[in-house]
């Protein structure tokens, strides 16, 4: 076969690990946004009772290797919990638990890098602490966070990739199944790398843009 | 209703070992301005912090009218609503324009309607004469102008009283003067306000009673041309000798 039939014949499949890919990455983005910026919270305003489990957390997550976190979880953590996810699932999970130990480290960073005034000037207005973070500390907070925040998702979008070895159907799976169906190497994997590099830019342009949407002048760092 | 809008009795602070309030008492009536002076480190922002709590200090009383503000809890916010305060580095909120600056504690903490506390804002904003700027963001502003700003965020929540720390120390002469005019007006108009300044031109024509603070206690207090003419103590004349030689 050559190459043209080869990708005619697989593209469609090839194309489908495309949602699957994104899929993976854009819930565990969402989990880890989700946990990771409570966690911040935590971090920078919880008492020490609460501090203590968030830096357990942090620690632990960020101290494993992607595929011992994902072996443990898919072959260890959810069967003995009874849990019978399908490999899609813990994929998104795990990568998603991990995101947000990294993510609640930007979160921390921007809220703390936040002037004291802030918040002592929305005290002074008769705000509750809670809602002066709200209205005042995370938007701020938010917008500072964007361009270190821009890092996780071609970061989480290559780490995707581990997911292979519990066989959830993303891009490189599907790129092996074609390898060894048709024993044509370089050009099939070349498509997958080309894919995922068209992946990583068209998602940092959607970032730039929103970093362009948020910005305000003379605040935090602007983009372009 | 008590004959005293603000009472401070007894206050005492102490950062680690070092004390910084030392006993504080004073009664402030309406519509009174006043002025707070004494070397650096004496504790007169600390005073201010103590009064709506940013500082919880250590001992002592603190009444708006007759309600106690000092011990109260999570009431607290309900009395900083009442007590205005414009600090020194102007604090205004970075990622909102002038007129959002204004506005945003009508809205988050009275709940009151977007369209009125915009026109209360814009109203504010024309007090201090900062209607064109609004929306500028804090960082396109001189610091007079975002203190102006940030003394309309105040006034748009009808405080009782205005606090106000050192509002002219990170300013330039001129950029003082025009906060300074704000400041004036508005203790003509009868708002009460409790001022820690250097600023001994305003003190002279402004304030009805200056305070003369050092090492966390009260000197001396009187009206300003008893205190800053013929000050009784030591203490206080050499202060004033020393800082109307600039």
């Amino acid at each position: 076969m050559d190459i043209i039939s080869i990708l005619i014949a697989w593209g469609p499949y090839l194309l489908g690990g495309i949602a699957v890919t994104l899929g993976l990455v854009l819930s565990a983005l969402a989990i880890g946004f989700v946990l990771g910026l409570p966690i911040a919270l935590i971090q920078v305003y919880g008492n020490r009772i609460l501090r203590a489990p968030a830096a357990v957390y942090v620690w632990f997550f960020r101290g494993l290797p992607i595929l011992v976190l994902l072996f443990l979880f898919y072959f260890g953590i959810f069967p003995a919990l009874g849990l019978d996810f399908p490999a899609f699932v813990v994929g998104a999970v795990v990568l998603g638990l991990r995101g947000a130990a990294y993510q609640s480290q930007i979160f921390r960073g921007a809220i703390q890098s936040i002037a004291e005034g802030q918040m002592t000037a929305a005290l002074s207005l008769g705000m509750t602490r809670w809602m002066a973070i709200k209205t005042i500390i995370l938007p701020q907070a938010l917008r500072i966070s964007l361009p270190g925040w821009s890092n996780e998702y071609p970061e989480i979008l290559t780490d995707s990739a581990v997911c292979y070895a519990i066989g959830v159907m993303e891009l490189l799976t599907r790129t092996s199944q074609i390898v060894s169906q048709t024993y044509v190497t370089l050009p099939v994997y070349m498509a997958c790398a080309g894919i995922f590099i068209l992946l990583n830019y068209a998602g940092m342009q959607v970032i730039l843009k929103a970093e362009e949407k948020f910005a305000i002048p003379g605040f935090g760092v602007q983009s372009g | 209703m008590s004959d005293y809008i603000l009472r401070v009795v007894d206050l005492h602070k102490n950062f680690g070992e070092r004390e910084i309030l030392h006993g504080i008492s004073f009664k402030v009536k309406k519509g009174e301005t006043i002025v707070f002076i004494g070397p650096s480190g004496t504790g007169k922002s600390t005073l201010l912090r103590c009064i709506n709590q940013l500082t919880v200090p250590d001992k002592g009383h603190v009444y708006i009218d007759d309600d106690e503000i000092t011990g109260c809890g999570h009431r607290i916010s309900e009395y900083r609503q009442r007590i205005g305060m414009v600090f020194q580095n102007f604090n205004l909120f970075d990622h909102l324009t002038a007129v959002q600056n204004v506005e945003i504690a009508p809205i988050r903490v009275r709940k009151m309607d977007k369209k009125l506390a915009r026109e209360k804002a814009m109203e504010e904003l024309r007090r201090v004469g900062m209607e064109d700027w609004a929306d500028h963001y804090p960082a396109e502003l001189s610091g007079g102008q975002a203190q102006r700003v940030s003394i309309a965020r105040s006034l748009a929540m009808d405080p009782e009283v205005i606090l106000f720390d050192e509002p002219t120390s990170a300013l330039d002469p001129e950029l003082t003067r025009e906060v300074l005019e704000v400041m004036k007006d508005l203790s003509k108009s009868g708002m009460t306000m409790l001022v820690v300044t250097h600023e001994m031109g305003f003190a002279r024509s402004v304030a009805t009673e200056v305070v003369f603070m050092e090492g966390g206690q009260i000197v001396e207090q009187g009206p300003p041309s008893e205190i800053m003419q013929n000050p009784k103590h030591p203490r206080t004349r050499e202060f004033i000798g020393k800082i109307s030689e600039h």
